[in-house]
């Protein structure tokens, strides 16, 4: 019987984790210089915190992983974790609802099935959540730190998508639809069902100039905004205060020479976006994503802060690096080869060149000499130990470990 | 796969709340505590509450008798019926999913064996013309009683009984301990006898259903078996149900079974049998299998949860049976082997580990229970 890994899992290998770690301190790093501090969240959360409307639509909820737990006799089900932001809303309300302002950020996996079984349930996230802060500042600052950390990877030629929940939803409401008529469109635009605008279009026609120059901005590059000023004032003046924060930050992005474009319909499954949406573009691929959340805290219970947030998608990332050109360079390697009578004084000498900061190893009978910048062998009579550059096929004797450090020094 | 709609057995589910009450959908969604849903349909009732857009709800997953529950043991009920609302005291908030009997197949098998032949006497020339729909039954002018629900007297004690075969020895024991209730068994499949006992109240459900209930403090006492006790437990380790007599009526045990094919004499055999495919385990107590599974170290599993007539399932569709016999007759009369026995299981009656606020209903459970041990103890 071939044991088999569980459908639509990955192992990640030695290089693959080379990888991760690099994404993972760069965007810590960023993390950090910008003020933000690592929080983490339990892998298990309740499944209503995730169910009330504005959290996550009903397609991405039918695809949780939700169970009822040892005591879940009451039918409260918890779930594997489906999404970084809410768990973070949560924890805000738990236990930092006194700070004015909270910068938070994580690296966790999240879990949604995928039918296929070929793209992978589990699925690792970068991201960054600032809470407290209003439009459009906390915005452009956040699209700044996602820019830098890609920046810092160095993987180039990125898009911005813009779009705006609030103006969705600012639509929506001219269209004298029901409550729950309208929470079924928002998610099918966020979803990315186009059609749903156009069958819009039917039902009021007066508005069709707009809606139509709304799905034509999709691809239009930077300039949009007087466009779109004028459009809206004429049409929909109750949307003026979004046109407003949406100009706000493309005149930033314009500024600092960022490279963006509208695409309204692009929420994908988190209903609980209330102002500006970014999706995050390498070519066709999405690499990551945010926006604005002003209502969800209050919903959860908390009081009424604003917050956005963004995730960077961590295999993705993976795919486009190039760890040879970001791996910083590392201490040489070292091979420690003892006598069987001298294997004691093996592990003596790899603890001081690990003080000394060098990488170093005794011989298990499999590693190659190859591998490694130095091999030090130890011996019972003199020369106590003979190191040996592999590169350069030097070999000098040294007495003790002190005379062997200073070689490798020298 | 669905192959063809048989168009009998037409029928809908529904979300239903108590007909007292003016429950809709919106007061639901703005509803600040768990609204609590019984069903013997709990995934499509999960399924539900999601679209509905719930906010916190819990499901119980239910055997049998869904319509008993509102208002006081769950918010809402998820039943199908084909009849018309009033339906048991419940009025519809929302038509769930319309039903009819269908034939369905094996997508592998239909489209890879000659399965027209079968097919062709179900052909719809054959059935009886299509009834006619039912008109949708009319929503009646409900009472404007706010939500949410009553709350019980918390003096009231609320007593369980079971429904299906247990019913029997059930009012043997309570004939024997002098508690008269009408109408049970009932033949009008009356689910809320009365009893002429001060200070309790009385609903008929599934035994099965029972543990679950009581953990969740919808009802204080009930009458059920070891075996579903046993079957909870295994579920959830730490629920606060107990057992708190012994009733001694409707002794069986619960056995492991596989074919008398197999050269199976223990467990061990079968956890050491060298397959290629996963053990096969059937079970209406999929919970105890699944336990019994573990401690024996079955290398590699599945579970078949089954719904009653599991004797069928050995040997083609399942390697190992947990199931309960009498006598193991009829375990024998379908060639199949009894290899070890789990537990033996009798009525019991169990209630909450929980304290009990009210002095008064205390003292009423006390009675109840010590009345019960004492006509327990004169059958046996």
């Amino acid at each position: 019987m071939r044991i088999q890994r569980s459908k639509g899992t990955r192992d990640l290998s030695p290089q693959d984790m080379a990888s991760f770690r690099l994404i993972e301190s760069a965007f810590s790093n960023c993390c950090l210089k910008w003020g933000y501090q690592e929080v983490r969240t339990p892998t298990l959360e309740y499944l209503h915190l995730f169910t009330a409307t504005g959290t996550l639509t009903p397609s991405m909820l039918a695809k949780v992983y939700s169970f009822l737990d040892w005591d879940g006799w009451s039918g409260e089900r918890v779930v594997l974790r489906p999404d970084g932001t809410i768990p973070i809303s949560r924890l805000y309300i738990d236990s930092m609802a006194e700070r004015k302002l909270a910068k938070l950020f994580y690296v966790a996996n999240v879990f949604m099935f995928e039918a296929t079984g070929k793209k992978t349930r589990e699925r690792w996230q970068c991201g960054a959540e600032l809470i407290g802060a209003k439009p459009p500042l906390a915005d452009i600052e956040l699209v700044m730190l996602a820019l830098e950390v890609l920046r810092e990877l160095k993987i180039e030629g990125i898009e911005l998508r813009l779009s705006h929940a609030g103006l969705i939803k600012a639509l929506l409401a001219r269209l004298e639809l029901s409550a729950e008529e309208q929470i079924g469109m928002f998610d099918r635009i966020l979803d990315g069902d186009l059609k749903a605008l156009e069958k819009l279009k039917l039902k009021r026609p007066e508005l069709e100039k707009t809606i139509d120059s709304l799905l034509e901005l999709k691809g239009k590059p930077s300039g949009f905004s007087q466009e779109l000023k004028e459009l809206f004032a004429e049409d929909l003046p109750e949307c003026k205060p979004y046109i407003d924060n949406c100009t706000r930050i493309a005149e930033f992005l314009e500024a600092m020479g960022c490279n963006y474009q509208i695409d309204i319909a692009s929420g994908r499954g988190f209903e609980y976006y209330t102002g500006v949406i970014f999706q995050i573009f390498k070519g066709e691929e999405k690499i990551g994503g945010g926006g604005r959340y002003d209502a969800l805290i209050p919903l959860m219970g908390g009081k009424d802060v604003p917050a956005s947030g963004f995730a960077l998608y961590l295999e993705r990332l993976m795919a486009l690096i190039k760890p040879e050109e970001l791996a910083k360079p590392q201490s040489p390697r070292i091979l420690i080869r003892a006598e069987a009578a001298r294997a004691r004084e093996g592990f003596d000498i790899a603890k001081r060149l690990h003080k000394a900061g060098y990488r170093a190893e005794c011989y298990l009978g499999a590693q190659k000499d190859a591998d490694f910048d130095w091999t030090v062998d130890i011996k019972s009579q003199s020369p106590k130990f003979i190191l040996t550059n592999q590169a350069k096929k030097q070999r000098v004797a040294a007495e003790s470990a002190d005379e062997l450090l200073a070689l490798l020094e020298g | 796969m669905k192959i063809k709609n048989l168009k009998y057995g037409e029928g809908a589910l529904y979300a239903a709340a108590s007909a007292t009450g003016t429950v809709t959908v919106e007061a639901l969604r703005g509803k600040a505590g768990t609204i609590r849903i019984a069903s013997e349909y709990p995934n499509l009732a999960e399924s539900f509450a999601i679209n509905t857009r719930l906010r916190h709800f819990s499901v119980f997953p239910l055997w049998g008798g869904a319509e008993v529950y509102p208002p006081e043991s769950a918010d809402l009920a998820l039943v199908g019926t084909a009849e018309e609302f009033p339906y048991h005291g419940l009025a519809p908030i929302s038509r769930v999913l319309s039903v009819s009997a269908f034939l369905i197949a094996n997508r592998d098998s239909w489209k890879d064996k000659e399965l027209s032949q079968m097919v062709a006497p179900i052909e719809p020339a054959l059935l009886p013309e299509k009834a006619e729909r039912k008109p949708e039954g009319k929503r009646r002018q409900r009472t404007k009683t706010p939500y949410p629900a009553p709350e019980a007297d918390k003096d009231v004690v609320r007593l369980a009984l079971p429904d299906g075969h247990q019913q029997a020895h059930t009012r043997r024991l309570l004939d024997k301990a002098g508690i008269r209730l009408d109408d049970y068994p009932s033949e009008k499949g009356n689910r809320r006898p009365r009893a002429d006992l001060e200070g309790v109240t009385v609903k008929v459900i599934r035994p099965q259903d029972m543990p679950l209930q009581v953990a969740n403090d919808n009802f204080d006492l009930a009458i059920t078996g070891r075996d579903w006790l046993t079957e909870h437990l295994c579920q959830f380790p730490s629920s606060p149900v107990k057992e708190l007599a012994d009733l001694k009526l409707g002794w069986v045990k619960v056995v492991a079974v596989v074919s008398q094919d197999r050269d199976i004499a223990d467990i061990r055999d079968l956890s050491e049998s060298e397959r290629a495919l996963p053990i096969r385990v059937a079970s209406e107590y999929i919970n105890i299998a699944d336990s019994y599974a573990r401690d024996n170290r079955l290398n590699r599993y599945r579970l078949i949860p089954t719904w009653g007539a599991s004797e069928a399932f050995l040997p083609e569709d399942a390697d190992l049976l947990i199931e309960n016999t009498q006598t193991g007759r009829t375990l024998a009369q379908h060639n199949l082997k009894i290899i070890d026995t789990l537990f033996e299981s009798t009525a019991c009656l169990i209630g909450s580990t929980k304290r009990v606020a009210s002095p008064a209903k205390k003292e009423r459970m006390e009675s109840i229970i010590k009345t019960l041990r004492r006509a327990a103890e004169e059958i046996s």
